[in-house]
């Protein structure tokens, strides 16, 4: 005979009603996790969609999404011309806000040069950028319809297509336009400004300069060969693809990770404690139950049965409960929630442990219990 | 006098005494009592409050350790001077039932699990448990009350299925702690010509703490207890 479940189906609603709450809290710990997922797998979109084996940037700098990366746009061509290389292009990135119907709206934007690597990947709806100037592509979370017109800088541009789940590493929709477009407007003077530059008598600065260059080598090549090479220039720094991925997990996103973490573990703690008392309030109020239990001879085995499957239970729905409600409500959240079935597992082998160890506490009442409480009153 | 360990004593004690506390402080909750109870009888324990009445249930039910003393439960020596047994709580589920003066059923359990649940802490199957629980009920006339939970039983069912599981593991000394105190007259009496059924047939002794005059006339033997010793015993007043 299962006396825990008994004694939970004999109290069904109040356990439920432990059950539920205990759920929110694991809501908000495997939210936490997902959220840290997308902030992960938000950041390595970027990184991954254009696809590039080697990174070359500014030397010096660990660019262009850790640091800033400034080297001059021809470098496209010498890094094509390495050997291994098939495909090189010139990309930039920066985030710009703009006003649109009425509020604001911040964008990371990507120059890209057409017909070379760096631009989307794939484009859900409307098509791809097909002119030189003024045409969009942008991620669906920005909001931004097909044919709308939106002005970023001194230009207008129309948004001729949509891509899907690419937003930076602090949650900005990415928009794709061409690098001409992008030099203009990361580089370009405001008029008043340059104006004064050439009044000082200052030379104006070309505009053709990018944040990286981006390169695909031959499936026979090593990539780190090719950044070795592209290093020997000493005003170029480069990585592989790989490096560059760590480079945002270990220090663009680490901090996020790190806060993330401890909030997490803050909440488990708070969980554990929460845990640890709904199963002490459970057990003092059977304890003349569980000494009636020892008098007629129950062993201590029977009586810590009770109490750790119960918590056990409350852990087990509560995390069940809390799974299912993250799952519903992930899509809401405004920045991505991705949960992989490792965090669940990971977060259910805790919580069967924080149960187990939040037992103790109901279980050492138990235990200290006088089977000569049953008797009289 | 030394204690009887034969089968005819289910109860024996000798010299048992109890004290709390040392010093100044100390308090001698039984002083050398001695008793002896055979199968078939019924005793009752009375005395006013602070008298040892359930000092002395306590040690007899081996749920309290006495200062000193010898002790046979069933002809075993249990108790000399320090506890024979270390197994003290599966001595109790095998030799001695346990009536309370709130029936203490277990409010999550229906009234054949009440008494299921000790026969299967006693190591029987799950369907030999519920065939002999519901044969106990039947026995004490409350089987139409078997799947009732104790919250839904009146107080005289309640007491009765308590008496029930009392005896679910057919143990020949029953401890009842004032096992009418909750009942009005006319159930006391009927529990209490259960109980001295239940000790004629079943060959059991019954050691009952009561204060309940009206139901003097039940037991065989009435014994006294006053500042921790025991009188030799009256029969029972007619």
């Amino acid at each position: 005979m299962n006396l825990a479940y008994r004694d939970v189906r004999h109290n069904v609603g109040r356990f439920l009603l432990a059950s539920v709450g205990l759920s929110l809290l694991m809501a908000v710990v495997l939210s936490m996790m997902g959220i840290y997922n997308g902030i992960v797998v938000d950041a390595l979109a970027i990184v991954r969609a254009p696809q590039a084996d080697v990174w070359v940037v500014e030397s010096g700098t660990r660019g262009p999404f850790a640091e800033a990366s400034r080297i001059p746009g021809d470098t496209r061509e010498a890094i094509a011309r390495l050997s291994g290389v098939t495909f090189a292009g010139s990309v930039t990135y920066q985030t710009v806000e703009s006003e649109y119907r009425g509020g604001k709206i911040r964008l990371f934007v990507i120059g890209y040069e057409l017909g070379r690597p760096g631009g989307p990947s794939e484009i859900v709806a409307g098509r791809a950028i097909g002119r030189s100037h003024y045409e969009l592509v942008a991620d669906r979370r920005s909001g931004l319809k097909l044919g709308d017109r939106i002005r970023l800088g001194r230009n207008v541009f129309n948004v001729v297509g949509h891509i899907e789940n690419q937003v930076n590493s602090a949650g900005d929709p990415v928009v794709y336009i061409t690098l001409l477009d992008a030099q203009k407007l990361q580089f370009e003077l405001a008029p008043p400004a340059a104006r004064i530059q050439v009044a000082r008598g200052a030379v104006p600065e070309g505009l053709d300069t990018v944040n990286a260059v981006i390169a695909r080598v031959l499936p026979t090549v090593k990539p780190s060969s090719v950044a070795e090479a592209a290093r020997r220039w000493k005003h170029l720094a480069a990585m592989t693809q790989s490096e560059q991925e760590n480079i945002l997990t270990s220090s663009v996103v680490d901090k996020v990770r790190r806060q993330i973490g401890l909030f997490m573990g803050l909440l488990l703690v708070v969980s554990a404690v929460i845990i640890a008392l709904i199963i002490y309030q459970m057990t003092m109020e059977k304890l003349k139950q569980i000494a009636t239990l020892k008098l007629i001879g129950a062993p201590d085995r029977t009586i810590i049965g009770l109490i750790v499957q119960q918590a056990l239970a409350l852990g087990m729905i509560g995390w069940a409960l809390g799974y299912v409600l993250v799952t519903n409500i992930k899509d809401y959240f405004p920045r991505r929630v991705v949960l992989e079935p490792e965090n669940a597992f990971v977060l259910a082998a805790i919580i069967f442990v924080v149960c187990l160890l939040s037992s103790g506490l109901g279980v050492r009442a138990a235990l200290r219990v006088d089977p000569a409480t049953a008797l009289g009153s | 006098m030394s204690a009887v360990s034969t089968p005819e004593r289910l109860v024996s004690l000798r010299n048992i005494s109890k004290h709390f506390g040392e010093g100044t402080t100390r308090v001698d909750a039984l002083r050398d009592v001695s008793l002896d109870v055979t199968p078939g009888q019924v005793v009752a324990l009375l005395g006013p409050s602070g008298s040892g009445k359930t000092t002395l249930l306590n040690v007899i039910g081996c749920i309290l350790e006495p200062s000193k003393g010898r002790m046979c439960l069933e002809g075993e020596k249990v108790y000399d001077n320090r506890w024979l047994r270390s197994d003290l709580r599966r001595l109790r589920l095998d030799k001695i039932g346990f009536i309370f003066q709130f029936h203490n059923l277990l409010p999550f359990l229906d009234a054949t699990d009440n008494i299921a649940i000790v026969l299967e802490l006693a190591g029987l199957g799950s369907k030999e448990a519920n065939a002999r629980a519901v044969e106990l009920l039947e026995y004490l006339e409350v089987a139409n009350r078997r799947a009732a939970l104790p919250a839904k039983l009146s107080g005289g069912e309640a007491q009765r299925v308590a008496i029930a599981r009392a005896l679910a593991n057919r143990p020949r000394i029953i401890l009842a702690d004032e096992p009418t105190a909750a009942l009005d007259s006319a159930r006391a009496g009927i529990v209490m010509d259960l109980l001295r059924k239940l000790a004629s047939e079943q060959e059991a002794a019954i050691i009952a703490v009561t204060h309940d005059e009206k139901i003097f006339d039940r037991f065989d033997r009435i014994y006294e207890l006053r500042d921790g010793r025991l009188d030799s015993g009256s029969d029972r007043p007619n």
